[in-house]
């Protein structure tokens, strides 16, 4: 039926729905000078972690290369790069366990622009204690305490905060100081307490929609996947090339198949993983926030589970090495479990895929 | 598409699960076929139409949201013909093997060479324009129904085992051929097919490819058996989930939170497959071979079939056990072969480590 077959090719090539993951060659050039620069200025030794030089470079590097102002709006208000390239940026950035602030000023940029104001330098959002959403805060003041994720800068930091209005949100920015703090030792974390005035952004042109903080938290889900991805697969490389060095009976320990398939297993969830990551990253801009999410709790229910599983099997294939602080591949199973846990772990997508697919409700809404 | 689907979905029951499938599939190709929706991306000249691989996967797509049966899954024979064969066996060939009015079947393991596939035993010897062959095949799927066999036989003796194979187009309705089909685990009895061949004939001329290319072509056939989007699964999984979810959603008070779990978890590792299939079809745009990356396929094909079969189980509960749900049970027992067909998950998971990571071979 030839009839049937032209039309669809060319629906197919006009619709948005493509199915075509590939890079378009400016991505791949992406892809190469994240993960050289990642490679180049990111952690190789456990001990490099205190190297602040090195570490602001990095940072220095990450914003002259603009990539911070990825989800800034246009002046039509739409973002100046897609989930696409948000997402390669983290997965290059993960791989190398870099300890750079990306995706906490790339989701408060892309959340600014949603309710229409230019985002605060420097800023990133503050989440709820369990880290699964953005934190909202009712009064003038913070009620409980709530966290500021993935923060760049020293001293001061500013973080959005909902605001109930009418029947959205407006932002609001909580400023706190202090120390930072959590398992993860390349991301910033700080507790912001109860009682810290949050004051009002002014110029916001939107009230943030539930369709706007389904699309935001797309993203989160499409990036902290993204992170995942990568780590799994920086993680990967230090272990076979662990297992081709680390001699015993005489032999490398990567001859042995019990070693083998340990990592066999690992490379394929890393296959699985990032396909199932690719697409939150593209659906964020191209479907239904609620479909976009959807698509985010999938990728990150599968990607969790493997990012736990990948970086065990590197504990375990490092043995009794693998136990200590300076082996390298406890920093990249600690990020993993930021990552995971930053808009909810496995559990809480599949409780919430359970409501969507099977009508369970949990006593949620 | 979706229009001729929902008019033509023949009900029948989740693929490979029950011997109703394999009486009735012959049906469904040739109805597929007759349609213009089979073989979306083979050669126009052999019944194909020449499409992009994004075809076949837009067909599974819309076979498994209608909840259809898969389509047949034989593109690794149409890989192996294609890459291989001349144009001559090509034209004999592949016009029938497409549009399903020739069945086949294929002859590779036997009893003594199961994973160790290079050491097979069977024998095809040159009689004048003929090849006489001699020996035992076992696995051949749906070897009872076949009118040809995909069949790998020894044709050199004297030469190392990877080197002395050859490819042959069998007919399988002649006298020295032999079946005794073996039952598996949860009663199916068309799809495990065992063979012996006693003196049966095969001309020259089919053979497939040159004398001594049988591994190659063998290696060709089963990495693209390895591809979940060469055989069409997805459709087949993403159906079963539907299923449950369906079960589920109807009253999901009558089920346990692990139960729900266990569904919501199918699910996930069904779609991330789709995607998967997705990303594999998008990479042989550049022209990709995938080789060893086929093995990878496998064993996520392997986890989401045991985890929707774990799952099919679980929903069911003991109405599985008691004889309320066989088809449950079916699809349970069934799942357990994926890790071994095709070549077991131990040895992909030895060609991923020494051929894809670099670790150096046990």
């Amino acid at each position: 039926m030839p009839g049937f077959c032209k039309v669809t090719l060319i629906c197919d090539k006009d619709s948005s729905h493509l199915m075509d993951t590939r890079d378009t060659p400016e991505q791949a050039e992406l892809r190469r000078t994240a993960r050289r620069l990642a490679r180049e200025l990111g952690p190789r030794r456990v001990a490099d972690l205190d190297d602040h030089t090195r570490s602001e470079r990095l940072a220095e590097a990450v914003r002259s290369a603009g990539w911070l102002e990825l989800r800034h709006g246009t002046a039509d208000g739409d973002p100046l790069a897609s989930g696409v390239e948000a997402a390669i940026i983290a997965d290059a950035l993960g791989e190398a366990v870099a300890d750079v602030a990306f995706v906490g000023p790339i989701l408060a940029a892309d959340l600014a622009r949603r309710a229409g104001v230019g985002a605060v330098d420097g800023a990133v959002v503050a989440f709820s204690p369990d880290l699964i959403d953005a934190a909202v805060v009712p009064g003038a003041a913070t009620n409980t305490p709530i966290l500021a994720v993935d923060y760049a800068i020293h001293g001061p930091v500013a973080a959005y905060v909902l605001v109930p209005e009418g029947d959205g949100y407006q932002l609001a920015l909580a400023e706190t100081d202090g120390a930072s703090s959590g398992a993860d030792l390349t991301r910033r974390i700080r507790s912001i307490p109860a009682g810290v005035p949050v004051v009002r952004v002014p110029g916001q042109s939107r009230r943030l929609s539930r369709d706007d903080l389904d699309a935001w938290a797309a993203l989160g889900l499409a990036l902290t996947s993204a992170d995942a991805v990568g780590l799994m697969r920086g993680v990967l490389d230090v272990s076979v090339a662990y297992a081709q060095e680390r001699k015993q009976y005489g032999v490398a320990i990567g001859t042995f198949q019990a070693v083998q398939h340990l990592l066999a297993e690992a490379r394929c969830l890393i296959e699985g993983a990032c396909s199932a990551a690719q697409y939150p990253a593209w659906a964020v801009d191209q479907l239904a926030p609620d479909e976009a999410r959807a698509a985010g709790r999938v990728a990150k229910a599968y990607c969790a589970r493997a990012a736990r599983t990948v970086c065990e099997t590197a504990v375990q294939v490092h043995g009794g090495i693998g136990n200590t602080w300076d082996c390298i591949v406890h920093i990249y199973l600690r990020r993993a479990l930021l990552s995971s846990q930053w808009f909810g772990d496995e559990g809480e997508q599949l409780r919430q895929l359970e409501r969507r697919r099977l009508g369970v409700t949990y006593g949620l809404p | 598409m979706r229009t001729w689907i929902a008019g033509h979905n023949p009900g029948l029951p989740v693929s490979s699960t029950e011997d109703e499938y394999w009486a009735r599939q012959a049906e469904w190709h040739t109805a597929l076929y007759d349609a213009g929706f089979f073989g979306l991306s083979w050669p126009s000249r052999f019944g194909g139409h020449d499409l992009p691989a994004v075809f076949d996967v837009i067909l599974d797509e819309e076979l498994a949201a209608a909840g259809a049966p898969p389509r047949p899954s034989l593109g690794y024979l149409v890989q192996g013909i294609t890459t291989h064969a001349s144009e001559a066996v090509q034209q004999r060939f592949l016009p029938g093997l497409i549009s399903g009015r020739e069945r086949w079947c294929q002859g590779f393991s036997e009893p003594d060479a199961g994973s160790d596939l290079a050491s097979l035993r069977t024998t095809a010897t040159r009689d004048g324009d003929e090849y006489v062959l001699h020996g035992h095949k076992i696995w051949t799927s749906y070897s009872d129904v076949a009118d040809w066999c995909f069949l790998l036989a020894r044709t050199d003796p004297d030469v190392p085992k990877h080197k002395g194979l050859s490819a042959f187009a069998v007919p399988m309705r002649q006298r020295g051929i032999e079946q005794y089909p073996l039952r598996m685990i949860n009663g199916i009895t068309r799809e495990f097919g065992q063979v012996v061949f006693d003196g049966a004939r095969v001309p020259a001329e089919n053979m497939i490819g040159k004398p001594g290319e049988g591994w190659r072509i063998a290696m060709t056939i089963v990495s693209h058996e390895r591809e979940p989007g060469e055989v069409g699964y997805v459709a087949r999984y993403m159906k079963t989930v539907k299923d449950l979810e369906a079960t589920v959603r109807a009253e999901p008070g009558a089920f346990r939170s692990d139960q729900h779990r266990a569904v919501a978890w199918a699910y996930v590792q069904a779609e991330m497959l789709r995607l998967h299939v997705r990303r594999r079809l998008s990479e042989r745009l550049d022209g990709l071979d995938h080789g060893p990356g086929g093995s990878i396929d496998k064993i996520l094909m392997t986890w989401v079939e045991q985890t929707v079969g774990a799952a099919a189980l679980s929903v069911a509960g003991s109405r599985a056990v008691v004889g309320g749900d066989d088809v449950a049970l079916r699809i349970y027992l069934y799942s357990r072969a994926q890790s071994v067909m095709g070549g077991t998950s131990q040895i992909q998971k030895n060609i991923i480590a020494t051929r894809i990571l670099g670790l150096p071979a046990a």
